[in-house]
């Protein structure tokens, strides 16, 4: 009788602890996780239906800021920018698949190379944007420079609201290249050599092999080089801020710095606005962060 | 013995902030720059000489990062003594109850005569909000050098200005350097630009809302301006640049004039330019007749609303709106005095500023200062389009007027 007992209670010690341990492991990610992600977000979804300037009274208006924004000229201009980045970033994940492959071969110092390609990643974004802003600069940049040899004409990329954007992301593209690139030279290596023998075998070669063998071998890292891509062109700010501080008159914004600039930036302070604008790119985001979920769960459970 | 330590410093340390109540007063500033962090040490410690009895702990911030933090503070955790801007610019901390209304400090120090030049740009509600300590003039600094080669004097009017304009644009010159990535030296243009086209009063009342971007003065205002964007009388790409960058084309003689503040001057002499090649000028009348109104920014310090120690803090705001302070501060920041008792520097630029804004019919603090912080950032963004594509005029004031609409409920 005792003796049953004890074990009815060892089980149920086990149970408990099945039944705890996991919540326990999973404490430290779920607090930090709702602290970070989970309540600013409910939080700015919140403050989007206030008037608020941070520091006096907030007043609730409900959807006005989003009335607001649906007839803010701005706002359109950040969404077609934001709608470039997206498409040009993308260029990236071919460029870097062109490199690694040129790259991916044994030759004496090749390793040297690799990392003067890698090197763009490396360095700050903040650095990049100052580089190419030299580089784009009217009175002594190479481009301009270049360009008035070649034909005579004065442009300066930054400041003419035609090119502006897409001289910062080409600026962005420099070291998002770099980024497929490795991503795209680890998966090279994982490459199942028999394959490629058979291919071989087969008479396959040149963009055959390349399209038939080697691309489709390489589909994970495609598939982390669109997610990071895609992600990195959505949440382009630094360089905008940096090159341009969305200017010529505002023709450079992007949805992350247009919000910056309501909420935060010397003529801000619109907390309601800006937070309204973060949901919007927040529901963005969210339409291509569920895609490559859903897609990643339905692998997983492939597998 | 370590342990022995740690308890001393640990009475120490609670001995400190007990004593902090008695006469200690925190100042937090952007005084970052060189000039202005000097003037401001010297300040510090002439107060400390004056009143032994006040320790002063300085928190020097980034002059851009201030602007920032500031809020925070304010609410959060506030110094005794802050640094910031007249105008419009001090309206949301006022509103939001954060500064201290210092009305009785004017009345008993003296300083509504002392100060009257700053009087009603410190005023909101009737009341005074703090204290001025320097300001420095707006106007046209040229090259001597290069008018004197082409045969320009001075000019003094709109028509004389736009014929130097026409005659340097011959000689192969860019007539007025200008950098507006940063879109607050287009805000000088437009200020100067309705200041002389429509007079003070109406620029008063523009930036505080009452008047639509629509308006027919305000249009002419943009018709006189077309005349000198359309020529292409100011430096090219200057939607690319700071205003720093436009520097070396006034120092390399590539432009002839520049529309600034006072503190340029040293940007020009560190470029290596002589003072007998830089020359001051008042901006020319447009409209005959009217008085003229000049651009003057001031700064000033504030107490918080949540300050500790508001009567110590009281007792520096007094010593730095007096002349003696005043007198040395300005020596070292190169500036002018708001005090009237006070010397002002010996410089010619200084010299010529000060003339210039004593017969000023009124002084406007800037644009981006006079006018709430959203209406400025659209403003200037419409100045700096109007100024690379002057035809946009009208789709530009619509634009404006439409912010207008919405920033001034």
């Amino acid at each position: 009788m005792t003796h049953a007992s004890a074990i009815s209670r060892s089980a149920k010690r086990g149970l408990k602890s099945r039944v705890l341990a996991p919540w326990v492991f999973l404490a430290p990610g779920l607090i930090f996780f709702t602290i970070y992600v989970l309540i600013p977000i409910i939080r700015s979804i919140w403050i989007g239906f206030f008037d608020w300037d941070g520091l006096g009274e907030m007043k609730w208006i409900g959807l006005a800021n989003y009335v607001e924004l649906a007839s803010d000229e701005s706002f359109y201009v950040s969404l077609k920018n934001n709608l470039a980045w997206l498409i040009l970033y993308l260029l990236a994940i071919p460029a870097g698949l062109a490199i690694a492959l040129f790259l991916n071969q044994t030759i004496p110092g090749i390793r040297i190379y690799k990392s003067l390609f890698f090197f763009p990643f490396v360095i700050s974004q903040v650095v990049v944007g100052l580089v190419f802003s030299w580089f784009y600069a009217p009175d002594f940049g190479l481009l301009p420079a270049l360009i008035k040899t070649l034909t005579g004409a004065n442009i300066a990329i930054l400041a003419d609201e035609h090119y502006a954007t897409y001289g910062i992301i080409a600026a962005g593209l420099w070291p998002q290249i770099a980024y497929c690139m490795i991503l795209y030279l680890t998966g090279l290596n994982a490459i199942n050599p028999e394959q490629i023998e058979a291919g071989r075998m087969d008479n396959a070669k040149g963009l055959k092999m390349l399209w038939y063998i080697v691309i489709p071998q390489l589909g994970p890292a495609t598939f982390i080089a669109l997610v990071v891509t895609v992600i990195g062109s959505l949440r382009s700010f630094d360089l905008v801020s940096i090159m341009t501080s969305g200017g010529p008159y505002g023709s450079t914004r992007v949805l992350s710095y247009f919000m910056y600039e309501q909420a935060l930036s010397e003529y801000g302070y619109r907390m309601g606005y800006g937070a309204a604008i973060a949901v919007v790119l927040f529901a963005i985001m969210m339409v291509f962060i569920s895609l490559f979920i859903v897609r990643m769960l339905s692998e997983q459970r492939r597998a | 013995m370590r342990m022995k330590t740690a308890l001393l410093g640990l009475a120490l340390g609670v001995s400190v902030s007990t004593l902090a109540f008695a006469g200690q007063i925190t100042i937090n500033t952007d005084a970052s720059d060189p000039a202005p962090k000097k003037a401001f040490e010297e300040l510090v410690a002439d107060f400390q000489k004056a009143n032994p009895d006040v320790t002063v702990k300085v928190n020097t911030f980034d002059h851009e990062g201030y602007k920032g933090a500031i809020r925070n503070f304010l609410t959060a955790d506030a110094p005794d003594v802050v640094n910031w801007y007249a105008g419009n610019r001090m309206a949301p901390f006022v509103k939001a109850g954060l500064f201290e209304d210092v009305t009785d400090l004017w009345a008993k120090e003296g300083l509504n005569d002392q100060l009257k030049s700053a009087a009603s740009s410190m005023t909101i509600d009737g009341k005074k909000w703090g204290v001025p300590y320097t300001y420095y003039q707006w106007g046209i600094y040229y090259r001597k050098d290069i008018f004197a080669a082409n045969g320009i004097t001075p000019p003094k009017t709109w028509d004389e200005l736009k014929a130097a304009s026409a005659k340097l644009k011959a000689a192969g010159v860019t007539p007025f350097a200008i950098g507006t990535k940063a879109l607050w030296p287009t805000g000088g243009w437009f200020d100067y630009m309705n200041l002389r086209v429509n007079g003070y009063e109406f620029h008063m009342d523009l930036t505080s809302g009452k008047v639509p971007y629509t308006d027919p003065r305000v249009k002419a205002v943009f018709d006189k301006w077309a005349e000198l964007v359309k020529p292409g009388y100011f430096l090219e790409n200057h939607a690319a640049i700071d205003w720093q960058d436009a520097v070396p084309a006034f120092v390399q003689g590539k432009a002839a004039m520049y529309l600034m503040g006072n503190f340029a001057v040293a940007a020009f002499k560190s470029g290596g330019l002589k003072d007998d090649q830089i020359g001051f000028l008042q901006f020319p009348s447009i409209t005959a007749g009217l008085p003229m109104a000049e651009d003057a920014p001031t700064d000033t310090v504030h107490i918080p609303a949540k300050a500790k120690n508001k009567d110590d803090a009281r007792k520096f705001l007094a010593f730095i709106a007096s002349a003696g302070a005043q007198t040395k501060m300005n020596a070292t920041l190169g500036q002018l005095p708001v005090n009237n008792k006070a010397e002002k520097p010996s410089d010619v630029f200084l010299d010529q500023g000060f003339a210039m804004l004593s017969n000023a019919y009124g002084l406007a603090q800037f644009y981006d200062r006079d006018a709430p912080a959203e209406m400025a950032k659209a403003g200037m963004e419409g100045f700096q389009e109007f100024m690379v594509k002057p035809d946009n005029q009208a789709a530009i004031l619509e634009r404006l007027e439409k912010t207008r609409a919405k920033v001034y409920k």
